[in-house]
């Protein structure tokens, strides 16, 4: 992929934190790019470390982490049209602050009500960001605010930047969140289980939203999630991550209906189907790992059924699949065994490919 | 399977709760409800926030006073004043599991105290031993150790946490379990594991759950008659096939619309039906809940149950 191509770039990124229980070692060495105006979901159990990665990689991280190795190649380009390049983890908080957060790389959180402050309007919250970042004059911050909330598909804007985040509805919230996080146009996106906080039909109104932002402005979205049935909505390309480490990345096809990793297969079948009447849901037998403790070899080997001896002593490296599409995990290795994903999830993927076929007749 | 015919278990007639806010408003969270539920069956509530469903399971186990209705539990009226023994009845044989496990679990109890705090209040164990063992036993049910019992919740994981949640309801042997969004905080594999274990144990002792949760996907995996709940209104009712395969009501059907799925290829193009009560010329008080099929049931006047039902014969254009 060429350089330009790529909006953000994540190398070998590193993360500990210090507890009094003693060092947890986060994450170990993450990599992922985000491709200019596409959009990537990061997914995992909680406690993955899927949240660290991009709080890192904006300078949010709480006090008590740190950064042993890593870079985040993030590149804007600036009103005159000149290409900025730089590498974020290295940029000083107070320059992090002015130039990046908010104005380049907006944030949505979890949950809306936490993220809106009670004792100011909407609107003032709104044209906040641009006042600090663009010196706008305030008539003009508050004709963008009601375009904004326009925008995102609020009724009645003229009255709504009046109120309170009190008087607005979970999903009405929401809105006004990414509408503050629009506000400056920034570069790139990142939703942190933007609708896990709600309801299932305002949860697909959210997601069109942000989808539909997302083609008008040509921005580029990073997804934090744990929910594939999201994942399977809005994005171009997944990555997996396990015990602070990408186990399988590749274009949301490839994951979907080729998933190589056992624990992707674990995740895939964990889902409830709507089609079938299967007597238990499967499940990911035990639990995460405990970053606390050194890990060594394969984390997903305790777990995993279909470990092989190597597991024990050996990091998996990542194996090619095809250009796009890697994951890490001895089953690759020409030297393993052959093994297949399990019956139910094969049948299940081979029904999705079908369903398909139908609805194109 | 469930017999229908048999005495329902519980029977939620015209329940009513509302809440004043001042002396001229008053929030109506649930306007007459009635629904039932039999011996070892699994009814599930769904509906967005707001539309009631917490409220209703906290009324029937009276953490409300219910402001209208009647609501029998095996046969006895638990909606207005109890007596003693009806109060015990309550107590004993019907048990909630909560949605958040760190917010409902005492963060200075002891496990082996949380879960045996009912057994403690109702006087049910002579002896230490006795209370012990039972607590034991309940753990191993639930695919705890022994030796968590001296444990305090925050050493837990969230599932774990929502294990002794399950453990201290169903200690009491229960009749009824009312779970109210009890895997919402949880993990997609940990909220499987827990289904699975709820399952089982009704498989084991025949308890009845009222499930309540917005996520259809799990309420349709583990429910035998499902029941779709509006702003305070219920406005479908019927078996999960039912209400799966033919969904009559448009707020069921953009609620079903609604529901991810896990295949890219359709997600991506698909866009969810909307429904908005306040435009779309519906009035939940006009209507009464009439006949589809069977146990399929849906809150309409007569001229709209007319048109939602007809136009499923239609061609689809």
């Amino acid at each position: 992929m060429e350089k330009k191509d790529v909006i953000l770039s994540v190398r070998n990124l590193d993360v500990s934190f210090k507890t009094t229980a003693g060092d947890i070692h986060a994450l170990r060495g993450v990599d992922f790019d985000v491709p200019r105006g596409k959009t990537i979901a990061i997914v995992g159990e909680s406690g993955s470390g899927k949240s660290v990665t991009v709080k890192t990689a904006i300078g949010i991280l709480d006090s008590n982490g740190r950064i042993n190795a890593g870079s985040a190649e993030f590149n804007y380009a600036r009103e005159s049209g000149e290409v900025i390049d730089l590498d974020l983890l290295k940029l000083p908080q107070k320059e992090m602050r002015h130039h990046i957060n908010g104005k380049r790389i907006a944030m949505v959180f979890q949950d809306p009500m936490t993220s809106l402050n009670p004792t100011m309007t909407i609107g003032s919250q709104i044209i906040e960001s641009l006042i600090l970042h663009y010196k706008t004059p305030k008539a003009e911050a508050e004709k963008r605010a009601i375009e904004l909330l326009d925008m995102v598909g609020i009724l009645d804007p003229e009255k709504r930047v009046k109120n309170y985040p009190h008087q607005l509805s979970g999903g009405m919230r929401q809105r006004v969140v990414i509408a503050i996080a629009l506000s400056c146009n920034p570069d790139l996106l990142i939703c942190d289980e933007p609708t896990t906080a709600l309801d299932v039909t305002i949860q697909a109104k959210i997601l069109e939203l942000i989808k539909d932002v997302q083609e008008k402005l040509g921005i580029s979205v990073i997804y934090i999630t744990h929910d594939l049935g999201v994942v399977a909505k809005v994005a171009d390309f997944v990555y997996v991550m396990y015990a602070g480490k990408i186990v399988e990345k590749g274009l949301i096809d490839e994951i979907y209906y080729d998933p190589r990793h056992p624990y992707t297969w674990g995740l895939l079948s964990a889902l409830p189907d709507l089609d079938t009447h299967d007597e238990r849901l499967y499940t990911i037998p035990g639990s995460p790992p405990n970053l606390l403790h050194a890990v060594s070899g394969d984390a997903f080997a305790p777990r995993n059924e279909f470990a092989l001896r190597i597991d024990d002593y050996a990091e998996p490296p990542m194996f090619k699949i095809s250009d796009t599409h890697f994951a890490a995990t001895w089953l690759l290795d020409p030297r393993a065994p052959k093994v297949e994903m399990p019956p139910e999830l094969r049948a299940r993927i081979d029904r999705m490919l079908k369903e398909e076929v139908q609805k194109h007749d | 399977m469930i017999d229908y015919t048999k005495e329902p278990l519980l029977k939620v007639e015209n329940l009513k709760q509302y809440f004043p806010i001042s002396k001229k408003f008053v929030v109506k969270a649930v306007d007459d409800v009635s629904f039932e539920i039999y011996p070892g069956e699994t009814y599930g509530l769904v509906g967005e926030s707001g539309s009631g469903k917490t409220t209703i399971g906290r009324s029937i186990i009276r953490l409300y006073d219910p402001t209208a209705g009647k609501i029998l539990f095996e046969g006895k009226d638990i909606s207005g004043k109890m007596d003693r023994e009806t109060n015990h009845l309550l107590r004993t044989e019907m048990q909630m599991i909560f949605q958040d496990p760190m917010a409902c679990l005492n963060p200075r109890k002891k496990v082996a105290d949380i879960i045996g705090e009912g057994l403690d209040i109702n006087h049910l164990c002579k002896s230490e031993e006795e209370r012990n063992a039972k607590i034991a036993r309940i753990l191993e049910k639930v695919g705890l150790a022994p030796e968590h019992t001296v444990r305090y919740p925050h050493q837990f994981s969230g599932g774990q946490r929502q294990r002794v949640g399950i453990a201290r309801a169903l200690i009491m042997n229960p009749k009824l379990i009312i779970a109210d969004e009890c895997i919402s905080a949880l993990d997609v594999s940990i909220q499987a594991q827990v289904v699975n274990l709820m399952r089982d144990i009704q498989e084991e002792t025949g308890s009845s759950y009222l499930f309540i949760a917005h996520d259809l996907s799990m309420v349709k995996y583990i429910s035998d008659r499902i029941g779709v709940l509006h702003l305070g209104h219920l406005v479908e009712t019927g078996t999960t096939d039912e209400i799966f395969a033919n969904p009559i009501h448009p707020y069921t059907q953009s609620l079903l619309s609604a529901i991810p799925h896990p295949n890219p290829r359709i997600e991506r193009e698909r866009i969810a039906q909307t429904y908005n009560y306040y435009t779309s010329g519906i009035d939940y008080l006009s209507g009464k809940l009439r006949t589809v099929e069977g146990t399929h049931k849906v809150l309409a006047t007569p001229e709209e149950f007319e048109t939602w039902t007809s136009t499923h014969f239609e061609y689809h254009g």
